[in-house]
C-alpha cells in the first residue's frame, strides 16, 4: 500500500512543479515496470496470506456458517471451537508435549552438534560431514521401521526418549549444516591470537569462538525447534497417547470428527500460531538458516 | 550441502605442546579434539541412521511380516522381483513421485525466480512482504494439508466459490482421480516456493553488479540483460535450490498423508513412494516388502541427486 501511495506522490509531485521536476523523468518502461512490480507484490502476498487468513476465519465460525457461502466474511465470530478444542480436547497437553520434545531435542543437537560442525569446517573434514548430512537424503521411513522393531521390543515406544531421539534425527544434520557454513565464514585470526595469548585450543573454542557464533547457534536453534515442531511422521509412529505432539494430535481429529470444520481450523491455528509468532520475532535468524550455505557456488 | 559445496580449507593447526609440559587430561583433549569433537555426533548418526539402514537391507532380503517379533525367513531377491513386477502399486507410485517432484520443483524455481527478481531492488514495504514470504515457510504441514482441505472442499470450499465468481463450474480437487496430484502439487508450490525465493535472493543479491552494468552499457534489456548475464551467473545457485528443496519434494509425506490418508486415497491417487512404503510398514505390516521399496527409493534419491551435482559441477567450471 505504501508503495502505491508514493508512485502516485512522486507523479502528482513531478506535475505540481515541485523540485522533483528537474530530476530526470524515468523512461516510461521503467514507470511501467514500477506499476507492474507494485501489481505483482500484492499478488504474491495475497497469495500467500489469504489461504491463511481464510483458515483463521474459519476457527471463528460455528460449523453452521462455515456451510453458509453467504457469510464467507461476514459473520458472528465465536471463539467456541477454540474452548473445543483447547478444553474438551486436551489440547494443552498436546502443545505441552510438542514443545517440550521439539526442545530438548534441538538442545541436544546442539550439544552434539555445534562442536562437530567446528571440527567438521576446521578440519575441513568432508567425509565425516557427508556421513552426517546422509540424514537429510534418507527416507526417514527407511529408518522407522527399524527403530520402531528395536524401541517396541525395549517398550520405548510412547515415551519422550523416543520421540526426542526421533527429532534429533532431523535436527542434528540441520544444525551441523548451519553452523558448517558459519564457522567457515568466521575468520580465524580471533582464536589464533587467543591461543598466542595462552588459551588451549579448547579453551580458545569455549571462550572466544562459540560466543562468537551465538547468532549462528540463534540461528540453527530457532530452525532446528520449527522442524520439529512440524515434525508429522515420527510422532505419527512413535508417539504415545501421552506424548502425542500436536500434529499428530490434529490428524486424529480428522478421522473422528470428519466434517467440524471449525474445530479442526481451530485445532490447525493453534498449531501454527506459536511457530508464527517466533518466526515473525526471529526473521533474520531464519532467514539466514534457510538460505545457508546457497549462496557459496 | 555444504558437502557439495567445500568449505575454504582452514590450516589444520597442530596444537603444539610445549615441550616437557605433562601429558594430562587436557592436553590429551587439545590434542585429539578434532575427533572428540566430530565423533559424538556421527557415532550417534551412525547408530540411528547407519545401523537401521543396514537392517533395512537385511529386511528386504527377509519375508518378515506381522508382530515384531514374527519369525521371518531369508528368501534372497524375492522382494525385489515382487516389487519390480508390480504394475498396480510400485511403478504408478514411482511415476507419481517423479511426476510430484518434477513439477512442483519446476513451478517452484521458476516462480520463484520471478519473486527472487521482483523483490531483488529495494523498495518500500519490502519487510511485510518478506514476512509473507516467511508464513507459509514455517506453518506446520498437517495444519496447512487442512487448511487446504478445507479450501479445496466440492461443496463448502473457497476455491470452488472463487471460480463460480468467473464462471467456472466447480471442480472435485482433492476427492477427484485426476485431480487430486494435481492439487497436492499445488499446495508443495504454495508452501515451498518461499524458500527457493530466499535462497535465490541470497544468490542475487551476492552477485556483482559489474557484468550486469557493463552490458546496460552496451545497451542490451531487461529481457536480454537477464537471460545472457543474470540467468548464467545464477546457475550454480539455481541448482542448490533444486537440490535442496528436489530432496525433500521426493520425501513429502506429510500434506499428502494428511489430506489424503492411508493408500493415498481410495484409489491411491496421491500414493508416492514415501506414503506407500509407509502403508506397507504400518498400515500392513509389511515389514520385508516395505524394505525392498524404501531400497529402491532411496537408490533412486541417491540418483537423483548424483545426477544434479554432477551437473552443478559442470555449471560451476
Amino acid at each position: 500500500m505504501t508503495v502505491l501511495n508514493e508512485n502516485i506522490e512522486s507523479q502528482t509531485g513531478s506535475a505540481a512543479g515541485t523540485p522533483r521536476v528537474r530530476r530526470r523523468r524515468k523512461p516510461l518502461a521503467t514507470r511501467a515496470y514500477k506499476v507492474f512490480r507494485v501489481v505483482a507484490l500484492i499478488a504474491v502476498v495475497l497469495f500467500l496470506i489469504a489461504p491463511l487468513f481464510w483458515m483463521l476465519l474459519a476457527s471463528f465460525k460455528t460449523n453452521v456458517d462455515i456451510y453458509d457461502t453467504g457469510k464467507a466474511l461476514l459473520f458472528s465470530p465465536t471463539a467456541e471451537n477454540y474452548a473445543n478444542v483447547l478444553q474438551r480436547n486436551n489440547y494443552f497437553i498436546f502443545i505441552f508435549n510438542s514443545f517440550w520434545v521439539a526442545f530438548v531435542s534441538t538442545v541436544l543437537s546442539l550439544v552434539l552438534g555445534v562442536p562437530a560442525a567446528y571440527a567438521m569446517s576446521r578440519f575441513t573434514m568432508h567425509r565425516s560431514a557427508l556421513v552426517v548430512l546422509m540424514a537429510r537424503v534418507i527416507p526417514g521411513v527407511s529408518l522407522l521401521v527399524p527403530w520402531y522393531y528395536v524401541f517396541s521390543n525395549l517398550r520405548m515406544v510412547g515415551g519422550f526418549e523416543v520421540l526426542i531421539l526421533s527429532h534429533m534425527f532431523v535436527s542434528l544434520p540441520l544444525i551441523v549444516y548451519i553452523m558448517m557454513s558459519y564457522f567457515d565464514s568466521m575468520p580465524l585470526e580471533l582464536e589464533e591470537s587467543a591461543q598466542v595469548d595462552g588459551l588451549t585450543p579448547i579453551g580458545a573454542f569455549r571462550r572466544i569462538t562459540l560466543p562468537l557464533s551465538v547468532a549462528g547457534i540463534a540461528t540453527a536453534a530457532i530452525l532446528s525447534f520449527i522442524f520439529s515442531w512440524n515434525n508429522f511422521m515420527f510422532a505419527l509412529v512413535l508417539s504415545g497417547s501421552k506424548t502425542k505432539t500436536l500434529p499428530v494430535a490434529i490428524f486424529d481429529f480428522v478421522s473422528y470428527a470428519s466434517i467440524d470444520w471449525g474445530g479442526l481450523m481451530a485445532a490447525a491455528t493453534v498449531v501454527t500460531i506459536p511457530i508464527m509468532i517466533i518466526a515473525l520475532f526471529t526473521q533474520k535468524y531464519i532467514v539466514s538458516g534457510m538460505t545457508a550455505g546457497a549462496t557459496k557456488g | 550441502m555444504s558437502v557439495l559445496n567445500p568449505p575454504r580449507s582452514a590450516p589444520a593447526r597442530s596444537a603444539g605442546r610445549p615441550p616437557g609440559a605433562r601429558e594430562n587430561f587436557s592436553a590429551w583433549a587439545n590434542r585429539h579434539r578434532k575427533w572428540l569433537f566430530a565423533a559424538p555426533a556421527m557415532i550417534f548418526v551412525g547408530v540411528l541412521i547407519v545401523f537401521p539402514l543396514a537392517w533395512t537391507l537385511y529386511l528386504s532380503l527377509t519375508d518378515s511380516q506381522g508382530s515384531v517379533r514374527a519369525a521371518s525367513e531369508f528368501i534372497g531377491l524375492q522382494n525385489y522381483l515382487t516389487v519390480l513386477s508390480d504394475v498396480d502399486r510400485f511403478w504408478p507410485a514411482v511415476g507419481r513421485t517423479l511426476t510430484f517432484t518434477g513439477v512442483a520443483l519446476v513451478c517452484e524455481v521458476v516462480l520463484g525466480m520471478c519473486i527472487a527478481l521482483l523483490l531483488w531492488r529495494p523498495f518500500r514495504g519490502e519487510k511485510w512482504v518478506r514476512v509473507a514470504i516467511l508464513l507459509p515457510l514455517v506453518a506446520t504441514p498437517v495444519a496447512v494439508g487442512m487448511m487446504w482441505r478445507l479450501i479445496f472442499d466440492p461443496n463448502i470450499g473457497f476455491a470452488n466459490q472463487l471460480l463460480g465468481m468467473i464462471g467456472i463450474p466447480p471442480q472435485p480437487w482433492l476427492s477427484g482421480q485426476d485431480t487430486a496430484l494435481g492439487t497436492t502439487i499445488f499446495m508443495d508450490v504454495w508452501q515451498w516456493t518461499p524458500m527457493v525465493v530466499l535462497i535465490l535472493l541470497a544468490g542475487l543479491t551476492s552477485l556483482s553488479e559489474e557484468p550486469d552494468e557493463a552490458a546496460r552499457m552496451d545497451g542490451a534489456n531487461s529481457f536480454q540483460r537477464f537471460f545472457y548475464i543474470t540467468l548464467p551467473l545464477m546457475m550454480p545457485t539455481v541448482i542448490v535450490a533444486i537440490l535442496l528443496r528436489g530432496i525433500d519434494a521426493l520425501k513429502t509425506f506429510d500434506i499428502l498423508y494428511a489430506t489424503k490418508g492411508k493408500g493415498g486415497g481410495s484409489f491411491h491417487e496421491v500414493e508416492t513412494l514415501n506414503v506407500y512404503a509407509y502403508g506397507l510398514s504400518f498400515d500392513y505390516n509389511q515389514y520385508g516388502l516395505s524394505s525392498a521399496v524404501l531400497i529402491l527409493f532411496f537408490m533412486i534419491i541417491i540418483g537423483s541427486m548424483w545426477l544434479l551435482t554432477m551437473r552443478k559441477k559442470a555449471v560451476s567450471k
